[in-house]
């Protein structure tokens, strides 16, 4: 009853928002967070955009682009995002939500927008159940698309093919026929489908899986892990990480001055804060990516400099909450109205080329997964700076470097 | 592998321990729970990272400037929020957490929620029986150890030491027998926190610094303290060690359960509570008074 007025409210006072030719966006992110502050920084560089060409053309007249900042807080609370999401539609009166993060508050904040029927691009969590809501309850969930990253199972098929790559580099240099891997793995439910994954592809890809460790994601102190994975003679450490716990590995490999290198999934390796974070010492960390100075699509190179420009640092992934307006604005010009319905139906036979991807999508509303159009790239940390090193048929690639042996 | 989990553990337990002397002194002696003992561990690391890295001070003055300011906020707090509500052990558990959620929404506020890294006082690193150990965490298990002499020696060989025991024991008789037990709670507080702001000099460089970085040592440090026994600082730095080894041993053993070693340890904790109430040491402590 009380959700039913509130969604009455809300349809009646989005329309009004409508009416004076305004389209408001909220950006939800943890705003205190690298994460939320990148998602706001894309979404700003859109907005600016589009406003200073006049704005959204709707059925030939001039809609502006207004943002609501949605402190999610969903790093500390998943309560907290959800009421976020509240607040935005029923306080705000926003039109449509943009970002998330964390993949546990995100399948909730994902429950409270399509209560209210609110088209919900996701920018920045991995896990498949988003998209499997879409495919098993279409009429309830089709206003979810899933913009950035592509879905968890999918990471995975890119994070085995730079491993691949990185196995015949190990095998050429190190003389070895199976290369040793240890899985480094931080307790969450988004690992869970990766750690299945790399135990079943690994030794069928000639690497021998020494063991799977798996510390809190918020653990300051990874000594024990490291020292048992050094003694397993472990030559790549397979990281899928998400939490702080990433600057430790980082970091306390360095100390350790270990052989191993590390390729996987380090989020806090793709800011580019971690090098001071880890004190300098994360020489050689690798990690998947989506930005960098390389000519992934033909607008990657003009967005990495710009947001370089105006906020003296290089675009994490959230930042494709600027891909994910772009998206919306083509959708909205096309199809001449701002009914969520159509806009759907519009995303869903389109493809876009944005900055991170070139994205269209499948029945799951999850990016269509290839090399080269959505399976980001790989970078590796080399003296401060994040070097991008895969796919190599992308200009600008440099080598991946090993530890001395 | 048993090389590993004695070196290990072993130097783990140095961090635990150099964090746990503090702590053991302001709740186990002076029995003044100051939740907020870890906070100003957090803010030494804040006020360490902001001189070192941003002001780019040398790491002595910068650790001087740290330990001092972060022992004479210390004072400023314990003379405006513990010391009126001293008497009632709730409340000062109360104002303590409460102050110790400002410190951490102030941090939050000023820094942001990003990992900040502080660099190594000491670089490099030495292999024993086969295992790496970087010098720093050398030079937190040496630090440890004099802080531990020092607070000793503070505790039974001078009249502060002597009147800190005596007020924790009876407060009222050390009144009665003229003592400013307010100024010696004072002084204990300030030498606790000075141990806090130590670790956090100390230790802060082999962690990531961030505005939650209190929460986990203050639960370890609680079950260090009980574990230990309550005052007893021989009980708490043997409680540190093992943890460190318990922590260690949980990592090589169940290697998948990593993220349990914390769990594994506060568990064996309720386990001696259970069999001994008093903690490991609790009898020595009370012949000790």
């Amino acid at each position: 009853m009380i959700r039913t007025a509130l969604l009455a409210t809300a349809l009646v006072v989005s329309s009004t928002a409508l009416a004076q030719n305004t389209l408001k966006i909220a950006i939800l992110g943890p705003m205190a967070f690298v994460q939320g502050e990148h998602h706001w920084n894309g979404a700003e560089m859109a907005r600016d955009e589009i406003n200073k060409a006049g704005g959204i053309t709707v059925g030939g007249k001039k809609m502006q682009v207004e943002l609501v900042r949605g402190d999610t807080n969903e790093i500390q609370s998943v309560p907290d995002a959800t009421n976020a999401v509240e607040r935005v539609i029923t306080r705000d009166k926003v039109d449509v939500l943009i970002g998330g993060f964390r993949s546990e508050a995100v399948l909730a904040m994902q429950e409270v927008a399509m209560d209210y029927k609110k088209l919900f691009l996701g920018v920045g969590a991995a896990h498949s159940k988003l998209g499997l809501n879409v495919e098993q309850n279409y009429d309830r969930y089709k206003y979810w698309f899933r913009v950035a990253p592509t879905k968890d199972v999918d990471l995975a098929r890119t994070l085995f093919a730079v491993m691949n790559s990185i196995g015949d580099q190990i095998r050429k240099d190190l003389k070895t026929d199976a290369p040793k891997v240890a899985i480094l793995a931080e307790k969450a439910v988004w690992t869970e489908g990766l750690i299945a994954a790399a135990q079943k592809n690994l030794p069928a890809m000639k690497m021998e899986v020494v063991g799977l460790w798996q510390p809190s994601a918020v653990a300051t102190d990874v000594t024990a892990e490291l020292s048992a994975i050094d003694r397993s003679g472990a030559q790549i450490v397979f990281t899928i990480l998400s939490g702080p716990v990433g600057i430790s590995v980082g970091r306390q490999m360095g100390e350790r001055n270990m052989k191993a290198v590390a390729w996987g999934i380090n989020v806090e390796g793709q800011k580019e804060e971690f090098w001071q974070a880890a004190a300098g010492k994360a020489q050689f960390v690798s990690t998947l990516d989506t930005y960098a100075e390389v000519e992934y699509t033909p607008k990657t190179v003009p967005f990495v400099r710009a947001y370089r420009a105006r906020f003296k640092k290089a675009p994490t992934y959230t930042a494709a909450t600027y891909d994910a307006i772009m998206i919306l604005k083509d959708a909205i010009e096309k199809e001449g109205t701002t009914n969520p319905d159509k806009i759907v139906a519009h995303i869903e036979k389109s493809e876009h080329v944005g900055t991170g991807a070139v994205a269209t999508f499948d029945k799951r509303h999850d990016l269509v997964w290839a090399v080269g159009k959505t399976s980001g790239i790989a970078v590796q940390w080399q003296d401060g700076k994040k070097v991008p090193f895969w796919p190599p048929q992308v200009k600008g690639m440099q080598p991946f470097k090993m530890p001395a042996q | 592998m048993l090389q590993d989990i004695l070196v290990t553990g072993l130097v783990n337990g140095g961090v635990y321990a150099l964090l746990a002397i503090g702590f053991s002194l302001i709740f186990g002696v002076a029995r003044i729970v100051n939740i907020a003992h870890t906070a100003f561990y957090m803010l030494a690391a804040y006020c360490f990272y902001t001189l070192l890295v941003k002001v780019q001070l040398g790491f002595v003055t910068a650790a001087l400037i740290s330990v001092g300011g972060v022992t004479a906020l210390s004072v400023l707090c314990y003379r405006l929020v513990i010391e009126p509500v001293r008497e009632h052990e709730a409340a000062v558990l109360i104002a303590t957490i409460a102050l110790a959620l400002v410190f951490q929404e102030l941090m939050l506020f000023s820094f942001g929620g990003h990992y900040l890294g502080i660099p190594s006082t000491l670089e490099g690193g030495v292999r024993f029986l086969g295992v790496s150990i970087p010098y720093q965490r050398m030079l937190i298990l040496a630090v440890a150890a004099a802080m531990l002499i020092v607070v000793w020696y503070v505790l039974y060989r001078t009249r502060v030491g002597l009147a800190i025991r005596a007020t924790a024991n009876d407060l009222e008789v050390a009144n009665l027998m003229g003592m400013n037990v307010h100024r010696v709670a004072m002084i204990t507080v300030a030498l606790s926190v000075s141990l806090a702001a130590v670790a956090g000099v100390v230790v802060a460089p082999v962690f990531v610094v961030d505005p939650f970085m209190w929460l986990a040592p203050l639960v370890t440090m609680l079950a260090i303290v009980v574990l230990g026994g309550l005052g007893s600082m021989k009980g708490s730095l043997i409680g540190a060690i093992a943890i460190g080894y318990i922590e260690a041993i949980t990592v090589f053993v169940l290697p998948a359960g990593a993220y349990l070693k914390g769990a594994v340890a506060l568990a064996i904790m309720v386990a001696v509570l259970l069999v001994r109430p008093e903690g490991l040491f609790g009898v020595v402590f009370e012949e000790e008074r």
